[in-house]
């Protein structure tokens, strides 16, 4: 198996809560993970054991066969895995370019002295990073949007600049933490198309939390069911939806068997 | 000249005599990207060839359907090259209308510019017998997509490269072929009335344009003009194809549409052509920000702008304009007026054309009063877009200007303007007797527009002949002059008078989101969508405020009596306009029927259905209750 990323039995507790209980999950390269399950299943904490905001109490992480459980989010960051915020984290007050040139700091080298200089090799790396950047915004689409400052724009397009900031780090893994949450349904099927854009075109391994069903199920290679701290199902999003444990997890105990969401266009 | 006579030539003739020069532009990556005539002529070779290597015959029609892209013009006038004909269509046709056109002209091959494009055809395939090459610009998200069918520009290009390896001879061969009689272009009419028509344009029309505007303008070779209107319209096809070709000046292609305003001002072109549209954008736009601006640099705005307009009017009525006037215009050119057209990216203008439907005189006169040299050109699909044109020292707002040298212009006995010269369409595709119809025996185009010729020899355009009439008081009506009046206001987006053979003058105002919604907050007044915010008893009261001024101006008979605000804008997508903006009239009262009766009846609220028809097609009916509102014109007078 040549799972890029693995988790394995990782557990987390806050104080006396149980958030996370010993979850293991494999994303093989290049495909999509999704992971879903109701408020408060830990799927944010997972994310965050991932990419080193939190290490897990017990348990292992590691990229490409090697471990990264204890390392600090920016040594992680570093070596390849990207993340985008529940509630946006880009600075507000700089424009677009500047939030997504600042995305590719790890991969700049010059200190201070030199970019003060800006001079020879600071000069070279500045074009080289705009370059990437320029790529990204051409991706993204968002040509007119490069002098804005990211406050001043619409919820869905800082959605959006928040993809880009994590696609200029270069990743191979990218977290994507409700990329969806409080966007429109065109801003939806936008987002949708660029995760897919992104993971074939660029063969970056995605994986994905995210409430609305339909856009979960269409996208994803695989879905991950998490509910109260523990994975309780994970399969093609086919096989996710046909299970009785999900159906449960979603609808409550009373309820007869219904389809989950279903998927939408 | 031998050479003269085909585009194509003028081409190869390019590529040899402006060699290194600039032919085509566009900003890649946030970068103005140079290709010269010579690599000009080489792209179009490649994909010329690419074509021939997949089967491409003289007289097939290929398609192009996207932005104005360098790619995209190529192709175009590779087809040319080859004897084939390039049919643009509009990207933001609902399927049906793309649909139409493609099996009217039987196109065989599309080239797509990206895959929002590819998949509107894909959706379309099975309806389209004739179609067989699509070819996409961007591959972006189509690595998946696996027709046969279905191929990259580069990969035609390399195919193009291939083929002149072992046939070096071939395109040179084919651009002999070509004659002057050859259609150059189908550009569909957008058809204020039924169905589109396809206007054949020839070599013959695309040249004779080049050298009537060349002979009435001064254009020259090291110009720069902004390719930016939709390549469907025969406006840009004359100015970024065929004029771009003879006169051999450089066209700029925008990075999106988004930002064309942005790239406009980053490039300062040196001549350029918009809608009416776009300079009540502009206006609105300027209008905007003085009205957000603090409120010293709003009163110097507003001083030095009353300064320019009567400054503007004094010279345009050929009086003399006194000292103390002259020498605020100098203060105020620094102050306001260069600063305005630095921002609008018209600072290096020398010529600037509206033209494709009248513009307002009040728009117009504050473009010349801050010293845009803002001229009128009138002309049609079947006229290749050229009839006449203003001369810069006597441009002014009511005129369509001087017929061009070479074509001929007539009034009928009904005040219908007729047209004859070079630029005269070759006929409507499969459609002799419309042909028939529009061009007479003695080779007389027929314009449809209601028309006299001034004294000083300017050609002057009262309205589309038809919609021309009387009140019910016998006063003389024409809708398009008081919808401009109207539309003067930033806060009314679009206007629709009624009041022939009715005892008064009526209007349907659609309003400006963008600027009302922001009146609006401004205000504290909350809203939640274009139907809220219309049908707000401060809006309504706004508008007729609005209205009261544009009345003054207004003859008395009609002065606009009665309002009503619509719960939508016009869309083309409703077959409410054409996609060049132009008002359905016909359609819209038709639609809105009942709404009119109301006006005439003296109700105060009437019944909204309107029909929306969204981007893929499907329809939806909203229902909703409108109020109709009086405007108090003796009231007006006062304002």
């Amino acid at each position: 198996m040549s799972s890029l990323l693995e988790i394995r039995e990782a557990s987390k507790s806050f104080g006396g809560v149980q958030a996370v209980t010993r979850v293991s999950l494999e994303a093989e390269k290049g495909e999509i993970l999704s992971v879903i399950g109701p408020n408060g299943a830990g799927k944010t904490t997972v994310l965050n054991m991932i990419s080193g905001f939190y290490h897990p109490d017990s348990g292992r992480i590691s990229l490409e066969g090697r471990d990264v459980t204890d390392l600090a989010p920016s040594r992680i960051a570093e070596l390849g895995i990207a993340r985008t915020f529940q509630n946006i984290a880009l600075f507000r007050g700089m424009t677009v370019l500047d939030n997504l040139m600042l995305g590719r700091h790890v991969h700049m080298k010059s200190g201070v002295f030199g970019a003060f200089v800006y001079w020879g090799l600071a000069q070279r790396e500045e074009v080289v990073h705009r370059k990437r950047v320029e790529d990204i915004i051409d991706f993204l689409r968002i040509q007119d949007l490069r002098r804005r400052p990211t406050g001043s724009l619409a919820y869905g397009l800082q959605k959006r600049v928040e993809l880009g900031r994590a696609l200029a780090l270069d990743p191979k893994v990218l977290l994507l933490d409700e990329p969806m949450g409080g966007c429109n349904h065109e801003e939806k099927e936008d987002m949708a198309r660029f995760i897919l854009d992104v993971n074939e075109e660029w063969g970056v391994t995605v994986i994905l939390i995210e409430h609305d069903m339909g856009v979960v199920m269409d996208i994803s290679d695989r879905v991950a069911v998490l509910d109260m701290g523990q994975k309780i199902a994970e399969g093609t999003p086919d096989e996710v939806r046909a299970n009785p444990r999900v159906i449960k997890a979603y609808l409550g105990e009373t309820k007869p068997v219904a389809s989950t969401g279903g998927s939408r266009g | 000249m031998a050479e003269a006579t085909t585009l194509a030539r003028m081409l190869r003739r390019n590529a040899r005599d402006l060699r290194d020069r600039p032919a085509i532009r566009e900003k890649d990556r946030g970068i103005w990207q140079t290709w010269t005539w010579g690599q000009y002529y080489e792209q179009v070779r490649d994909v010329a060839l690419g074509l021939v290597a997949l089967g491409f015959k003289r007289g097939e029609r290929l398609s192009v359907i996207g932005d104005n892209r360098p790619r995209l013009y190529w192709a175009q006038v590779a087809a040319q090259c080859l004897g084939g004909v390039p049919v643009p269509v509009y990207q933001d046709s609902i399927a049906k209308e793309l649909a139409f056109v493609w099996n009217h002209a039987e196109c065989s091959v599309i080239v797509a510019e990206d895959q929002e494009q590819v998949d509107k055809v894909l959706t379309l395939r099975d309806q389209l017998p004739a179609l067989r090459l699509v070819v996409y610009d961007d591959p972006r998200g189509l690595v998946h997509y696996k027709h046969e069918w279905l191929r990259s520009y580069q990969e035609v290009q390399e195919l193009g490269r291939a083929f002149a390896a072992q046939h070096p001879d071939t395109f040179e061969a084919e651009i002999e072929k070509g004659k002057s009689d050859d259609v150059a272009i189908i550009c569909y009419t957008s058809g204020t009335t039924g169905s589109p028509k396809g206007v054949m344009l020839t070599n013959a029309n695309a040249i004779g344009i080049a050298e009537a505007f060349r002979k009435a303008e001064d254009v020259r070779p090291d110009d720069d003009a902004l390719a930016y209107l939709p390549m469907a319209w025969a406006g840009d096809a004359a100015y970024t194809l065929f004029l771009s070709l003879v006169v051999g000046f450089c066209s700029n292609c925008p990075e999106s549409p988004e930002t064309v305003q942005r790239d406009l001002r980053e490039l300062g072109p040196t001549t350029v052509l918009a809608p009416p549209r776009i300079w009540e954008n502009m206006l609105t736009g300027v209008q905007v920000k003085a009205a957000d601006a603090p409120a010293l640099k709003r009163w110097v705005f507003e001083r030095f702008r009353a300064v320019a307009e009567r400054a503007e009017i004094l010279r345009s009525d050929g009086k003399p304009i006194p000292l103390w006037l002259r020498l605020a215009c100098m203060v105020g050119n620094v102050l306001v007026y260069t600063p305005i057209r630095d921002q609008l990216g018209l600072r290096r203008a020398r010529w600037a054309l509206t033209g494709g439907a009248p513009l307002g005189p009040d728009t117009f006169r504050f473009f010349r009063s801050i010293g845009v040299n803002l001229k009128q050109v009138y002309g049609s699909t079947e006229t290749t877009g050229l009839v006449s044109l203003q001369p810069s020292d006597e441009a002014n707002p009511t005129t369509a200007g001087r017929p061009c040298p070479g074509i001929e212009v007539k009034i009928a006995d009904r005040g219908e303007v007729l047209v004859r010269g070079p630029v005269i369409f070759k006929g409507y595709l499969k459609n002799d007797e419309a042909t028939r119809e529009v061009i007479d025996a003695a080779g007389w185009f027929h314009s449809g527009d209601a028309g006299f010729v001034d004294p000083r020899g300017h050609l002057v355009i009262i309205d589309r002949a038809r919609d021309c009439g009387v009140t019910g008081r016998g006063e003389a009506f024409a809708p398009q002059f008081i919808e401009n009046k109207l539309k003067y206001s930033p806060y009314i987006r679009e206007a629709v008078a009624f009041g022939n053979d009715r005892p008064f003058v009526a209007a349907m105002i659609a309003i400006d989101p963008v600027t009302v919604g922001s009146w609006a907050e401004r205000r504290g007044l909350p809203y939640t969508s274009y139907m809220d915010l219309s049908q707000k008893p401060e809006v309504r009261a706004l508008i007729r405020e609005e209205i009261a001024k544009g009345n003054v101006t207004l003859p008395d008979a009609t002065k606009v009596r009665r309002f009503l605000l619509l719960t939508k804008d016009l869309e083309a997508d409703d077959a409410e306009m054409t996609r060049t903006r132009k008002v359905r009239r016909r359609y819209v009262a038709e639609k809105y029927a009942p709404v009119i009766d109301a006006f005439y009846s003296g109700r105060n609220e009437v019944e909204l259905q309107t029909a929306i028809t969204y981007e893929d097609g499907r329809q939806a009916n909203i229902q909703s209750q409108v109020h109709l509102e009086d405007v108090d014109t003796e009231a007006a007078a006062r304002v």
